[in-house]
């Protein structure tokens, strides 16, 4: 009895003290920096556990990458990189950017992975008016009828290399027919949607839509839908998902005799490293990165990524590479004033890249990325997969062709929108 | 409970309980706004927790599926105030009323089962709500989540959209909430519900009407769970699908295990550890989830009645009752 006691004793004070030390540390850090030049403090809301797991680790990789370059310095003022974790999950990351913001006074954000937790922190960080990057979280409507004077999207909008992607569907490849089978939530949707846009304005048609859950365990009963009177399927399975589809795409039958196109996700090079590499041979994709882009900025990026984590860098950890140089960029052209809340949103919203990795980069009127668009077809080289670009769009913008005006008049890409007009 | 030791145990908790709330009270004066944030974030998730401690420690039913009541009346409460501009007080009625109807319908289902079935039906049903907040995007946003809840305007001049006025009045909100669940369990309904728990054949046999007393345990602690659901939706502004998932479920039951289930209060210190050590924990490792996992796996050795059970444990075994006023037991000895 005495032995149990003195064990439950130890415990219970250890456990104390663990959450002692868990409540202190965090004020010591702040004491740590309060000698010596006052640090620019960067809140960093990651996704690093949870479903989204993978992606959000390259996220931090990219933006650490950049930071280790620079000595961890802008502007003469050291870098606070203070990081937490969202999980993946919308609350938590609310509940992180109001810590970040209120207990650790970062000067400025970055943005989570998923939509919805973009959208669970917009109202958040518009009313603190607090800068926010976001290098990833692609929810169309962000900066479209959404938008916040705060967002400044360097990463992309989900159906802007869709738009460009379909007008070179219809008239390079000459496709006519197209089934699409995407992931069931909004980013599925806004992929699909701007792809089926372009495409049947250009002489296309989408004569079946199919939509699966996040997280489909067995694609089988999708694949096997797929009609097989189309040129071509175009897909945006999401995360893991696009390793199962893909595995299905070839058992049964359909990787020969119907070309597999789709969105830029569908073969990231954080999905290419866990594929086989012929189930993902020959995929033609759209996306604003490769990492056998043969740029020298691309390249001398690749082998310094390749170099610090041995893996080619996928698109998470190039937009938060270049969204760190972006950050930098306006740092420096503020002197590193960044409690001047108003100047360092200005000189965000000023900033031009043109040698970021993925090439030139701008801000549009509406705070989204206006970038080069890549179509990139998969080649398998000596047992390595890779996505060499076959063709380049310059200039892309959310709106693609369109006015803002009539885009934004549209309703937002959704399940039911553009609706299936050639549908059986 | 012997009669000689009511009275000094009730004082003991009144005055605890008093301490507590005092604490609580004079907490925004000292502690950082983060803190009070994560208190709030405590009060809402503790609330659906001491309710299902109602459910799980008072009437023996365990339920997978008690986000469900939280998120109907987050969602209600969301779509009422940001579609419909409607005032805090009729949404937050309408919230709970929303609750109440779907745990009366879910009920009906559900009491039927016992044991591992009850926990497999409430899961189902659980994952009705998720299914229904998910594709029902025209109203609830689908995965995109329904954002822009405003801060409540209780009256006149009376506007939470600072944290330390919210925060007050979550505080009292959970006293309230917790008083009411309080004095349930310790009405003579709260004591049907712990012999329905001990043995539903025996009550039967008494001639209580045992599905009455567990369909009334459910849909209060639905009800009771809808308030912290409308509660959260207006701290957070925000609701998600991630709010009625299986996810959440499990961690309002992880809430009333880890405090001690049966003991009602421990399910709030339940709910303040997990939300302390989500949030704290994970800003200094990535390891939060195996550090959680360790407290978990200690709770269920060493301390299986949970936290809460454990202090009372010790407690009693520390001062024992007094015996001096109950009458001599007779021994079975025959005299001499």
């Amino acid at each position: 009895m005495a032995r149990t006691l003195t064990r439950r004793a130890l415990l219970t004070r250890g456990a104390l003290l663990a959450g002692a030390a868990a409540c202190g540390l965090g004020t010591l850090r702040s004491l740590v920096y309060a000698q010596g030049r006052a640090p620019i403090r960067i809140g960093f809301i990651a996704d690093i556990t949870g479903t989204v797991a993978q992606s959000g680790r390259d996220m931090l990789d990219g933006f650490q990458l950049y930071l280790a370059e620079k000595g961890s310095a802008m502007a003469g003022r050291p870098v606070d990189l203070v990081v937490e974790d969202a999980a993946g999950v919308p609350a938590n990351a609310l509940t992180k950017a109001r810590k970040l913001v209120e207990q650790d006074r970062v000067h400025i954000l970055t943005a989570p992975l998923l939509a919805s937790e973009g959208y669970a922190i917009r109202d958040y960080i518009a009313e603190r008016n607090m800068p926010t990057l976001f290098a990833v979280c692609s929810a169309d409507d962000l900066t479209q009828r959404k938008r916040a004077p705060v967002i400044i999207r360097t990463g992309w909008s989900s159906s802007q290399p869709s738009h460009p992607f379909g007008e070179w569907v219809a008239k390079t490849l000459r496709y006519k027919r197209v089934a699409t089978i995407g992931s069931d939530y909004a980013f599925g949707y806004e992929v699909v949607g701007g792809f089926q846009r372009t495409f049947e304005q250009s002489g296309g048609q989408v004569v079946q839509k199919i939509w699966a859950p996040l997280g489909t365990p067995d694609y089988s009963p999708y694949v096997t839908q797929i009609r097989r009177d189309v040129d071509a399927v175009f897909s945006i399975p999401v995360g893991a998902d696009a390793i199962r589809f893909t595995k299905a795409y070839r058992q049964y039958g359909l990787k020969g005799r119907i070309p597999l196109i789709g969105g830029g996700v569908l073969m990231d090079e954080s999905l290419l490293r866990g594929m086989d590499p012929a189930d993902a041979e020959g995929t033609i994709t759209a996306l604003m990165w490769s990492a056998a882009l043969p740029t020298p900025q691309a390249q001398r990026f690749v082998a310094a990524y390749r170099a610090k984590y041995q893996k080619d860098p996928s698109y998470y950890a190039e937009t938060n590479y270049s969204g760190a140089q972006w950050i930098h960029a306006a740092v420096e052209h503020i002197d590193g004033k960044v409690e001047d809340r108003e100047g360092l949103l200005r000189a965000l919203r000023a900033v031009q890249l043109p040698n970021a990795p993925r090439g030139p980069m701008r801000l549009d009127q509406y705070q989204n990325v206006v970038h080069n668009i890549y179509i990139r077809k998969v080649e398998v080289r000596g047992g390595h997969a890779q996505n060499t670009v076959i063709y380049t769009f310059h200039n892309v913008s959310q709106f693609w062709t369109f006015s803002p005006a009539a885009f934004l008049a549209q309703p937002v890409y959704s399940r039911d929108y553009p609706p299936c007009r050639y549908c059986a | 409970m012997t009669p000689g030791g009511w009275p000094l145990g009730r004082w003991r908790s009144r005055t605890a309980a008093a301490a507590v709330l005092a604490a609580l009270a004079g907490l925004p004066l000292v502690a950082p706004t983060y803190y009070l944030h994560l208190l709030t974030l405590t009060f809402c998730y503790g609330i659906m927790a001491m309710s299902l401690d109602l459910l799980v420690g008072y009437t023996g039913l365990s339920s997978l599926g008690h986000a469900a009541y939280f998120g109907v009346a987050g969602y209600t409460a969301g779509v009422l105030a940001t579609r419909y501009a409607i005032g805090f007080w009729p949404a937050l009625t309408l919230a709970l009323a929303a609750a109440v109807i779907v745990a009366a319908l879910f009920g009906l289902l559900a009491i039927r089962a016992t044991g591992p079935y009850f926990l497999i039906i409430t899961l189902a049903l659980g994952q009705i709500i998720w299914g229904l907040a998910y594709r029902w995007v025209s109203m609830t946003g689908g995965d995109n989540g329904l954002r822009g809840i405003p801060r409540p305007l209780l009256g006149p001049g009376l506007h939470l959209a600072e944290i330390r006025p919210f925060y007050y009045f979550a505080l009292i909100v959970t006293a309230l909430a917790a008083g009411a669940m309080s004095l349930l369990t310790l009405s003579p309904f709260g004591l049907t519900l712990r012999g329905v728990r001990e043995s539903e054949s025996r009550m039967r046999a008494l001639g209580y009407n045992v599905w009455l007393h567990k369909y009334l345990a459910f849909v209060i602690a639905g009800a009771f769970s809808g308030l912290g659901g409308a509660l959260y939706a207006y701290y957070n502004g925000f609701v998600s699908p991630a709010d009625v998932s299986l996810v959440a479920s499990a961690n309002a039951l992880l809430m009333v295990v880890l405090g001690g289930s049966g003991t009602l209060w421990g399910s709030m210190v339940g709910a303040a550890l997990l939300v302390f050590l989500q949030n704290l924990i994970s800003g200094i490792t990535q390891r939060w989830l195996t550090i959680l996992g360790a407290i978990l796996v200690l709770s269920v050795l060493y301390a299986p009645q949970g936290i809460v059970g454990a202090a009372r444990a010790l407690a009693a075994r520390a001062a024992p009752r007094p015996e001096s006023r109950r009458a001599p037991v007779p021994t079975a000895e025959p005299h001499p």
